[in-house]
């Protein structure tokens, strides 16, 4: 793709976005915030709303018109949701309300019911309490033990030293796709070749991955992969947990209810069918078909050629910000996406986010959810400027022009 | 000057950046009587308060210590200041009118002479997310004059 090329699809991309076209304290909003939760697209706020207003009513059982389309459209969306990362089989897509109700459910479902006092679950030093506190739980609930695989400076995993970790007593491995607060790619392929070899599950914690990164579930080989929609340009309130099939299959339910039965008298209850079994409840019908909404965005774009313009912002980020006097980047991966943790000189980042939002600039502050990261490098926290192809070149001239003012009140 | 620089000057005022940078009566304090933490769980600011009271019932010397953000640093650093010297009733009346005039926006809530310089915190009123850095400080001074060893936290 040509330069010119490249910023004319931007462009067009944010246009797409309402909520970019705004002030915020009399500047225009720079939106660096994504990686907490990214804007919708009017197409994702249309569907939404559309649903809202002529199709609402509840899925799987009625036998009028309104609740036959809205099953269509709510089912619609997981047919799409399959698509998009490439499961075999919709019965392996199970909707939950985010990232975190999907770890919780296999740490509790699949890990609890087996594991035994001196198992292992692995994970990275770099997850956030997403990917750990389901698993402390699990732990404590069963005596296994909870292990961390190290990190370098850079914010890496240290990968040799991870598969050194993997012995016979390790029941799970955990870890991220894309590193939250750091923005680093893991080396998943290579943990998941070593961990199928010995027979060990993987779930791949993809909530800062799907949003960037091509994913094909089949290709990785993974048996869990889950993410949040709302992450990924969709609504809040909807998540996924992909599992293979014969894994969900071997699993209890996480919650009774509704939806998830085939058939209950006070005596026993069947279970319904994969995915359902792991449904109980009325969804959220309206978020899931906003994410259905969200997927068909983004393969119009072609996640490869997002993956693309936002590597080339990325770098540009990093560079622009390597030139501020007084900077020191936290986590410098050689492989990372979309995202650059940062101090400036000794600014408290709290402040630096309240002075930057004075200048129309979103930035994430603080330990963004994965405070043993924040302790590795004996820092509270840090400012996070994390980027989405609604970006562009002038946002990022924006930060830092915004951080040369922040040198000045703080001077 | 913009309006949005108005207000970065109101909330960051100098005397809130001189104490935020040379924070007075930092560091624990030996032969305290009365301590407690202080901590904002969704940033991460922790702060350790450290009182002596004497038999008359004053705090004859007060400390701080931790991380956080010039705002909270701050408002620790004027709270040594303030309270150093007052009875522990004084000090608790302090606390309940400075905690007031942060969180209720409302300037009718007089501060009495010694505080006057506690007027510096004000500019927090208008950033709601900022608040709690402020409070911080006075909460863990209650927290410790009550004698009470959970930590103060600002949720």
């Amino acid at each position: 793709m040509s330069a010119s090329a490249k910023a004319v699809s931007a462009a067009d991309w944010r246009a797409d976005f309402p909520a970019l076209h705004q002030s915020v304290h009399g500047q225009p909003l720079v939106y660096l915030d994504s990686a907490a939760s990214a804007q919708q697209p009017a197409v994702v706020i249309d569907a939404v709303s559309r649903y809202q207003r002529e199709d609402h009513a509840n899925v799987h059982r009625g036998v009028h018109t309104l609740s036959h389309r809205a099953t269509e459209a709510y089912e619609g969306a997981r047919d799409k949701i399959r698509d998009f990362i490439n499961a075999g089989s919709r019965t392996e897509i199970v909707l939950t309300s985010g990232t975190t109700e999907a770890i919780n459910l296999v740490a509790q479902s699949f890990c609890r019911p087996r594991l035994h006092s001196g198992d292992k679950i692995l994970i990275t030093h770099l997850e956030h309490h997403a990917n750990i506190v389901p698993w402390q739980l699990v732990c404590e609930q069963t005596g296994a033990e909870l292990v961390v695989a190290p990190i370098n400076d850079k914010g890496e995993v240290e990968l040799s030293a991870l598969l050194d970790l993997i012995d016979d007593r390790v029941f799970l491995i955990g870890i991220a796709h894309v590193a939250n607060a750091l923005g680093t790619v893991c080396p998943i392929e290579k943990v998941i070749e070593h961990a199928r070899q010995r027979g060990i599950p993987v779930l791949v914690d993809g909530a800062q991955g799907v949003p960037h990164l091509d994913v094909d579930v089949q290709a990785l080989g993974c048996d869990f992969y889950v993410f949040s929609g709302h992450k990924m340009f969709g609504p809040t309130g909807t998540g996924v947990l992909y599992g293979r099939e014969e894994l969900l299959e071997s699993m209890p339910p996480w919650q009774g209810g509704g939806d998830m039965i085939l058939e209950v008298s006070f005596d026993k209850t069947i279970y319904n069918e994969l995915p359902y079994k792991f449904e109980a409840g009325t969804p959220n019908i309206s978020g899931v078909i906003g994410l259905g909404a969200a997927i068909d965005y983004l393969q119009s774009i072609g996640m490869a050629n997002i993956a693309c313009y936002e590597q080339d912002l990325h770098d540009y980020m990093v560079a622009e910000l390597k030139k501020v006097d007084g900077i020191r980047l936290i986590g410098e991966a050689r492989h990372k996406a979309s995202v650059q943790s940062f101090l400036l000189d000794d600014i408290h980042s709290h402040d630096l986010g309240t002075i930057l939002d004075h200048q129309g600039v979103a930035i994430r502050t603080g330990h963004h959810c994965a405070m043993p990261v924040m302790q590795y490098f004996g820092i509270p926290g840090t400012s996070r400027a994390s980027l989405a192809f609604y970006n562009n070149h002038d946002d990022v001239d924006r930060l830092i022009a915004a951080l040369g003012k922040a040198k000045e009140i703080f001077g | 000057m913009s309006e949005a620089a108005r207000d970065m000057q109101d909330l960051y005022r100098e005397l809130v950046l001189d104490h935020s940078r040379n924070p007075r009566h930092f560091g624990p304090l030996e032969n305290a009587t009365h301590t407690a933490d202080g901590i904002n769980p969704l940033c991460g600011d922790k702060l350790k308060l450290y009182l002596r009271v004497n038999a008359a019932g004053e705090i004859e010397s007060s400390s701080f210590e931790g991380t956080g953000c010039a705002i909270s640093v701050a408002s620790a650093s004027l709270l040594t200041d303030a309270v150093t010297g007052l009875p522990v009733e004084q000090a608790q009346a302090c606390s309940a009118a400075v905690t007031d005039r942060l969180t209720t926006g409302d300037q009718a809530t007089e501060l009495a002479a010694n505080l006057k310089k506690l007027r510096a915190l004000d500019g927090v009123r208008h950033y709601p997310s900022r608040v709690k850095c402020a409070t911080l400080a006075w909460q863990a001074l209650r927290s410790a004059l009550n004698q009470d060893n959970t930590p103060a936290t600002t949720e």
